[in-house]
C-alpha cells in the first residue's frame, strides 16, 4: 500500500487497516477525520477539498517515513479525500501498526498533525445560508467581500 | 566587455504557474505559461498581483518551484514551474 495517497472516491478504512496487519504488531491506532456540520459558528452543508497533488504526495510520503523513523513503528499509511464531500463523510484516514500501543498512538497523532500543517490541501466550506469560503483564508475573503460591498454601494450611489 | 552590471535587466524566462484554491478563483484560471523578467518567486508574485485581484499577501503564502517548497528569494530559471501556496487546511 502507498504510504500516502489522495482519492476521489470514498475511503474504505477496513481494507486499509488490513494492509497494516503484521504478526510482530500488538497495537494498531487509527484516526479518522470526518466532515463536521459547523465551523466557527457557521452551519456547514458540505465542502470541497483541493490539493496540489504532486507536492502533496511527496510531502505525505515524507511525513509517514519520518513517523516510522521517529517512533519505531512497523507500518503506517495515510489517505486524504479530494473533491466534494457531504457532512459525515470520511475526509482523512491515518493508520499505524506497531509492537506496542504507545508508539502507535504517538505516531498516529504526529502524522495527522503534520498532514494538517504541511500538506498543500485546501478546504472550501459551503454553508447552509448559501455562502462559501476557503478555510484559513476567511479573513482575506471577508476583506474582499467588504471591498466588493463598498464598490457596490458606490455603484448604487452613482445611479441614484 | 561582456560582463553584466549587477543591475542589468535579466533575460526573459519562460515560466509556468499553477493556481489553487482562492488564487485559482481570483486568477480565473488553473495555470498559465508566461514570459517574465522576474528574478525571484517574490518578484513574480508581485508582477501577477498587478494582473489579478489577489487578496492574499505574500507573507501568508508559501512557494513551490518544480514540486519542492522553496524560499521566496530563490532565483527563477527558464522552464521553472511555480506554485503559490495559500494557507493550507487539510484534515
Amino acid at each position: 500500500m502507498a504510504a500516502f495517497q489522495f482519492t476521489r472516491t470514498p475511503i474504505a478504512p477496513d481494507e486499509l487497516r488490513r494492509a497494516l496487519a503484521d504478526p510482530v504488531c500488538g497495537g494498531y491506532a487509527a484516526f479518522e477525520g470526518w466532515v463536521r456540520d459547523s465551523n466557527e459558528g457557521q452551519r456547514v452543508r458540505g465542502l470541497e477539498y483541493e490539493a496540489f497533488e504532486a507536492l502533496g504526495v511527496r510531502e505525505g510520503e515524507r511525513i509517514v517515513a519520518d513517523a516510522i523513523a521517529r517512533f519505531g513503528i512497523a507500518h503506517a499509511a495515510c489517505v486524504h479525500r479530494i473533491g466534494a464531500l457531504a457532512v459525515g463523510e470520511l475526509a482523512v484516514w491515518v493508520g499505524v501498526s506497531a509492537a506496542h500501543r504507545d508508539e502507535a498512538f504517538r505516531a498516529c497523532r504526529y502524522i495527522i498533525d503534520e498532514v494538517k500543517h504541511r500538506l498543500p490541501i485546501w478546504k472550501k466550506e459551503h454553508y447552509l445560508n448559501g455562502d462559501s469560503g476557503w478555510v484559513n483564508c476567511e479573513r482575506c475573503a471577508a476583506a474582499q467581500a467588504a471591498a466588493e460591498d463598498a464598490a457596490a454601494a458606490r455603484h448604487v450611489h452613482e445611479h441614484v | 566587455m561582456t560582463a553584466l552590471a549587477p543591475q542589468a535587466t535579466p533575460d526573459p524566462k519562460h515560466i509556468t504557474v499553477q493556481y489553487y484554491a482562492l488564487l485559482r478563483e481570483q486568477a480565473g484560471r488553473r495555470d498559465e505559461a508566461l514570459v517574465t523578467r522576474a528574478r525571484t518567486a517574490a518578484e513574480l508574485y508581485a508582477e501577477l498581483t498587478q494582473r489579478y485581484p489577489f487578496s492574499l499577501a505574500p507573507e501568508v503564502l508559501r512557494v513551490a518551484i518544480n514540486t519542492e517548497f522553496r524560499e521566496w528569494t530563490a532565483p527563477l530559471a527558464d522552464g521553472d514551474a511555480v506554485v503559490f501556496i495559500p494557507p493550507v487546511a487539510g484534515g
